[in-house]
């Protein structure tokens, strides 16, 4: 598979993605929302947290409360707590194949690295200051970092939901998580990384659409060094 | 055991809820909500039931009968454990040594019918262990009692049938696989931190198994017996996993 992501052409810039990591990628991003509702009734059940915080159940995933109440005398939390084992096995096959074909195709190094101090010092500073161009099929030091970080936080959030789902068979996991109770603070926090990723995945493909495109179609190409991101 | 009721008067409460829910939302919100959650739709709970089966199944696979439920010290024991069934207290069976005997049925040589005396003379043994509820919520109980493996040995059951299943003097009931039934730390538990194990825990018996989530450790069995026949149980039947290991 070529996992490319520039195009030798110069001057034009390309953003390709192969259509294994758009399926990979769509696949995941069902999979993700699906347990962050799911996760969120769940949450609110018995919150791992002893701060005075809850989920509008609006956010939430599992179905009518009164229907659950009025068919089974429970509120909600059985449809939660089956969809968020129902699509466990989905997030995690799909990442098992993406890790795996993102190290073995080159993807990861070749899109993701080199990150160095200087680079995401001067990327960051202009990020902050709304001067961060965006070329299409180039990732930037902090995008390249963000990358790294979200894999990071989606793979230590369901290494301490096995941890909690299963703390008996899996006890070394859970104890190296600071055992059961504390590994769902850890699983909550690793949570709240993913979704802060992806409120700024999302505002950054509002502003470049192009990357939406290139996501959905493969390919989306745009002015060399676009503002916008690839509206000429 | 069972799932937890959060609140004495669950209805009440959940109304409560309920209007609190709707008075943040305007109706069209609501409306527009309530139609994008698929979970009520019967397809889709068709797949999330065959989920919870490949989950049964799964867990049964990661299932290790030589792997034990870690145990805490006697400072770790929760004084005041929670109280948890799907109904109040007040409405908790109060059964008699007296009255009281335990049916054995299904798979059994020997259903002879047994009395507290009778069980509380079985070789018994004590587990400090965390109750992990399937609310999240866990706390850490010293429990002691007899080992339910052996006594399924001693009155001749068929081990090598599935399930084993209980049934409880407030209308529960409930079943495990025989592998989670045949742990050691699978127990009949008859005392809770040390005393007789009092009404609102399960007396004269609460099986206790660490290896599970609390709503598979029933209280007040009246019933055990072994088969081969799915039997489902109480939660489960209401949509919970039914291995729920841990």
């Amino acid at each position: 598979m070529t996992a490319d992501a520039r195009e030798p052409m110069p001057g034009r810039a390309v953003q390709l993605h192969p259509l294994s990591r758009r399926i990979m990628h769509w696949v995941n991003a069902l999979a993700i929302l699906v347990m962050i509702g799911s996760g969120w009734r769940i949450y609110d059940y018995y919150p791992a947290l002893s701060i005075d915080f809850g989920f509008p159940y609006y956010l939430t995933l599992g179905g009518d409360l009164s229907l659950s109440e009025a068919l089974n005398n429970e509120d909600g939390l059985a449809n939660a707590l089956a969809w968020h084992f129902g699509a466990m096995w989905v997030l995690v096959l799909n990442l098992l194949a993406y890790l795996v074909v993102g190290f073995a195709s080159g993807h990861f190094r070749r899109d993701f690295l080199p990150i160095t101090p200087r680079a995401f010092l001067r990327d960051f500073a202009a990020a902050l200051t709304f001067r961060l161009q965006h070329r299409l099929g180039e990732y930037n030091a902090v995008q390249k970092l963000l990358y790294w970080g979200v894999l990071g936080a989606v793979v230590v959030t369901v290494l301490s939901g096995l941890s909690i789902w299963k703390p008996v068979q899996l006890k070394e996991l859970t104890w190296l998580f600071g055992g059961y109770e504390f590994a769902r603070v850890v699983h909550f926090f690793g949570m709240a990384a993913i979704v802060g990723f992806l409120i700024v995945h999302v505002a950054l493909t509002i502003l470049v659409p192009s990357t939406l495109i290139a996501m959905i179609l493969g390919r989306a190409s745009g002015a060399p060094h676009s503002r916008t991101g690839g509206h000429r | 055991m069972t799932r937890p009721l959060l609140r004495p008067t669950p209805l009440a409460t959940s109304i409560e809820r309920r209007l609190f829910l709707r008075q943040t939302l305007s109706v069209g919100a609501l409306a527009l909500l309530t139609g994008c959650d698929i979970s009520d739709n019967d397809q889709v709970q068709r797949i999330l039931k065959f989920m919870s089966r490949w989950n049964d199944r799964a867990q049964a696979f990661l299932f290790r009968r030589e792997a034990l439920a870690p145990t805490f010290a006697e400072s770790d024991v929760v004084r005041d454990f929670r109280y948890n069934a799907y109904f109040p207290m007040s409405d908790v069976p109060k059964l008699s040594a007296a009255d009281y005997r335990l049916q054995l049925s299904g798979l059994i040589a020997d259903k002879r019918p047994w009395s507290v005396e009778q069980l509380h003379a079985l070789p018994q043994e004590s587990q400090i262990t965390r109750h992990v509820c399937v609310e999240g919520w866990s706390m850490i109980g010293k429990w002691s009692g007899a080992r339910l493996g052996d006594f399924l040995k001693r009155v001749g059951a068929d081990l090598t049938a599935r399930y084993v299943g209980f049934e409880c003097a407030d209308g529960y009931y409930g079943s495990i696989d025989m592998a989670s039934a045949l742990h050691p730390q699978t127990i009949m538990a008859f005392k809770f931190a040390d005393e007789t194990l009092p009404a609102k825990y399960g007396y004269p018996i609460k099986v206790r198994i660490p290896t599970k989530l609390g709503f598979k450790n029933p209280k007040w069995v009246t019933t055990i017996y072994v088969t081969d026949r799915f039997p489902g149980g109480f939660w489960e039947d209401r949509g919970y996993n039914w291995f729920s290991g841990s």
